[in-house]
């Protein structure tokens, strides 16, 4: 019997179990995949906006702005790679000129600390990479980047350490209300709880479903990226947005953690929740739209296309409610979901609390985390990263089950290479870690099987 | 701090000529450094024939060629640092290396970069579809075939005609795998004409020139790729897409020299001369230019050797 499940192991359920993990409780997070962060939260543009962009008053505007901050504090704690770079957003006519006054207007109402309009001249002094059509921009000094993978493993693993557990490869799939909360069948047995979070993103209306009548519908919009080599990394040191329309907040240009250069989304509808492919049109698409900000980027230097889904609902805000009593829904979690994460999650507590949930802190709660050093032989030539980053990481309270989990916590395989050289020597350290055969290693998520049997000879360490 | 008159960063056969070079040439303290567990490169893995036969007149295979090489080191004194790797090296010649036990910086006389290539990635293709496992390039394909004992799929479509592609499109197949195409999108095939002939045309693998991948799809693994003729421009030509069923992207499109260390550290590299922008650091084998055949790589590596050695003599004049 827990005091409260969350389903879902995106941004927004590690950050409510880490918030929980403060206190005195039994918290259990439920995933469904092998590992954390592996729905919206794995592919988006990775940046913790400033929060001008949403309408004043809205759940959206008062948690961007507010998890933008928390976010700053968690990353330094948390040793999360994360930039202070700032944002611009770009007008190429007058037209877009008021656009950009109106966002001022709107980011000062949401709070938004130090916002300013540049004239053309200065943006071009700081951004010279940006086309010489620019008339104006938003400058927002306060908008971040970070890795979205490390941001929510940093938590999840930090509400481990604090006592909280996790059940990966385990997918709710039914809910019953029961005499002291709710009981939920899960592909791997039953568990009770007194009280439930649905922070299940793009399946959060089938957990609503299970437990209330229906109130929204989830109508994932794909968006679809390229990512280019460190050598295009330095081509701008903002996140640049171009003016926001009715299709959202547009293709934006920005730098990552990892030095690289990050460039889309586009909008595309999806064939489903788990269609993350990526189409040649959308591609095409982002790199021409990309193109009017920023004319000399080099897309030959790209070493990798991915897309993720948005999961927009009907309602333009956030969906964070009680529908029933102990169950609340964090739900329609689109863009700015990533920034308002931890300001979701403290909302999310004190409705528990309100509730009735106790709340006492804990004596020896850990607020601080710090990964390892490299140490021993590079595995990973392009990234850098050695043999000891990736036996540390085998040996954290979440280790890594497959290749792109080892990619996602230590970088090996994210480089110019995409694991071309690494791979096999992951392989090796997974298959040895956990003592089953090189077949048996996945790529990523179930069934992902990188090699699909033994040569005719097996090893042929004779014909060497 | 200790200085080699000569540290030679990589060992395959472009980095074991040229340090052997450099001894014939006078240089007493050379030090090859190596972040494989053992000399010998790319050729390691490359265990059909095919090797020697303008250097030594007769076909050898990938690890013979090295051996030969390598036993010729064993005779003289120059030190080999096995398991370390380079990650960074300056304009004023010091190397700096992480191995099994930490890491340490060395200074040096004359460096020559022997880093060898690497395969170019789906990446820079940017072909839509889906990301599943099972898309991979040929030379990680040979490792793990050739020296790890495993086989990357069974049902396989080679992206690209460049050598290692040929070459692991015969492997796969004597391994039992069903080689079911390759595509490349330029006229002409990449590769040698006798790899063409010996590893695709001898076991009916056909080769469909002018055409490319529009689409890659699976959802765990690859199930099915898209395939296209393309017109002059190397655009897909609409309605002439068809599928192919297959577990497997092998890719072979292409050779990248690796020449980061000496990008990051600001050292011009022409593609053409064995001599950099700096003085002292020389470049050669598949980190200069890609050569097709590892021949022309030990003559270019012992000019490169010599031209090192002379550069020390001279007092660092060259
Ligand atoms: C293209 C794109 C760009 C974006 N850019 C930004 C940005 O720059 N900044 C920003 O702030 N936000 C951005 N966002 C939004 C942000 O990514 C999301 O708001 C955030 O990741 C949502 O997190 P989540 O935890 O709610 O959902 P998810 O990350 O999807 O997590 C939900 C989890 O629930 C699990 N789950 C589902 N059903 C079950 C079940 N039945 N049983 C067990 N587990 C289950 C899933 O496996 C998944 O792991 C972007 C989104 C997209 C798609
Ligand atoms: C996958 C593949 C297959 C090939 N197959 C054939 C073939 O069948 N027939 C043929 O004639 N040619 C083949 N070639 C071409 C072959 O590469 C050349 O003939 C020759 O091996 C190139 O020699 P090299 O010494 O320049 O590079 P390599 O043999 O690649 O050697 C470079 C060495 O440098 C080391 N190194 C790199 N960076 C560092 C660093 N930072 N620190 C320390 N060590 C480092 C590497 O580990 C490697 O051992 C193939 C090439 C590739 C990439």
């Amino acid at each position: 019997m827990f005091d409260v499940c969350i389903i879902g192991c995106g941004i927004v359920g590690a950050a409510v179990a880490y918030e929980l993990s403060r206190y005195d409780l039994s918290v259990a997070v439920i995933e469904k995949e092998n590992d954390v962060a592996t729905g919206s939260t794995k592919a988006n543009s990775a940046i913790i906006h400033a929060g001008y962009d949403p309408e004043p008053g809205s759940l959206m505007a008062r948690l961007n702005v507010e998890g933008n901050r928390l976010a700053a504090s968690f990353c330094d704690s948390l040793d999360v790679p994360h930039m202070h770079c700032g944002a611009l957003v770009l007008a190429f006519s007058e037209r877009e000129a008021a656009t950009l006054a109106q966002l001022l207007q709107r980011g000062r109402e949401n709070g938004v600390p130090d916002l300013r309009i540049l004239p053309r001249d200065e943006v071009l002094e700081i951004e010279p990479a940006l086309s010489g059509e620019v008339v104006a921009a938003l400058y927002a000094p306060t908008a971040m980047i970070v890795d979205p993978w490390q941001y929510t493993l940093a938590l999840a693993e930090t509400a481990v350490r604090n006592g909280c557990s996790l059940h990966l490869e385990t997918a709710v799939t039914g809910i019953e209300p029961s005499p002291l909360g709710y009981l939920l069948q899960t592909s791997q047995g039953f568990i009770e709880t007194r009280t439930l979070i649905n922070a299940a993103g793009l399946y959060a209306d089938d957990i609503h479903n299970m437990v209330a009548p229906p109130a929204f519908h989830v109508q994932p919009a794909r968006g679809e990226y390229w990512l280019l080599d460190k050598s295009e990394g330095q081509r701008v040191s903002r996140v640049i947005f171009q003016c926001p329309s009715d299709a959202g907040k547009g293709v934006l240009v920005a730098p990552t953690v990892h030095g690289n250069l990050i460039v889309g989304p586009n909008s595309a509808p999806s064939e489903g929740r788990n269609d993350v492919s990526t189409t040649a049109q959308g591609l095409h698409f982002v790199r021409e739209t990309a193109r009017k900000s920023v004319p000399g980027l080099d897309f030959s230097a790209n070493i990798r296309n991915f897309s993720g889904n948005r999961a927009a609902t009907e309602h333009s805000d956030f969906i964070i409610t009680e529908p029933r009593p102990g169950f609340i829904d964090l739900a329609g979690i689109k863009s700015p979901g990533l920034s308002a994460a931890p300001a979701i999650a403290k909302l999310a507590v004190s409705m528990l609390e309100k509730g009735g949930l106790a709340l006492h802190e804990k004596q020896n709660f850990i607020d601080m985390r710090k990964k390892a050093p490299p140490s021993g032989r590079v595995v990973c030539r392009c990234e850098t990263v050695t043999e000891g980053e990736l036996r540390a990481a085998l040996h954290a309270p979440i280790p890594p089950r497959s290749v792109d989990s080892v990619k996602r916590r230590c970088g090996a395989g994210m480089g110019r290479c995409q694991g071309g050289f690494c791979a096999p020597r992951v392989v090796d350290l997974l298959a040895e870690h956990y003592n089953c055969k090189p077949t048996d290693v996945l790529q990523d998520g179930r069934g992902s099987h990188i090699l699909v049997s033994e040569t005719k000879r097996g090893l042929c360490t004779d014909t060497i | 701090m200790h200085g080699y008159d000569l540290i030679v960063i990589g060992g395959g056969p472009a980095g074991l000529a040229a340090a052997l070079a450099a001894r014939a040439g006078g240089l007493r303290e050379i030090l090859i450094v190596e972040r494989d567990i053992e000399l010998g490169g790319i050729l390691n893995q490359c265990i059909h024939a095919g090797f020697g036969l303008e250097y030594f007149k007769e076909e050898l295979t990938g690890p013979e060629y090295a051996g030969r090489f390598i036993r010729l080191l064993r005779e003289t004194d120059i030190e080999v640092a096995l398991d370390s790797m380079v990650v960074e090296i300056t304009p004023e010649l010091l190397v700096r290396v992480i191995g099994r036990d930490g890491e340490r910086t060395l200074a040096a006389k004359s460096i020559i970069l022997a880093t060898g290539c690497r395969e170019r990635a789906r990446g820079p293709l940017g072909i839509a579809g889906t990301r599943p496992a099972g898309v991979i390039t040929a030379g990680t394909a040979q490792r793990y075939v050739n020296i790890e004992g495993y086989m990357p799929g069974k049902c396989v479509v080679i992206l690209g005609s460049g050598d290692v592609g040929l070459i692991m499109a015969r492997r796969l197949t004597l391994e039992g795998a069903k080689v079911l195409a390759c595509v490349e999108i330029m006229p002409k095939a990449g590769g040698l004409p006798r790899n063409i002939v010996q590893c695709l045309y001898d076991y009916k693998i056909p080769l469909y020139l002018s055409h490319c991948i529009t689409e890659i799809c699976g959802e765990k693994r690859v199930e099915q790729v898209r395939v296209a003729r393309v017109d002059e421009n190397r655009k897909p030509i609409a309605g002439s897409e068809f599928a192919i069923a297959c577990d497997t992207v092998l890719l072979s499109v292409g050779l990248i020299p690796e020449n980061e260390l000496a990008q990051a550290a600001g050292i011009g590299i022409d593609g053409e001369n064995i001599e950099t922008a700096t003085p002292g650091v020389f470049v050669c084998g598949n980190a200069l230019h890609v050569h097709d055949i590892v021949d022309k790589v030990t003559a270019e590596a012992q000019r490169a050797g010599a031209a090192a050695a002379a550069y020390v003599k001279n007092g660092g004049a060259s």
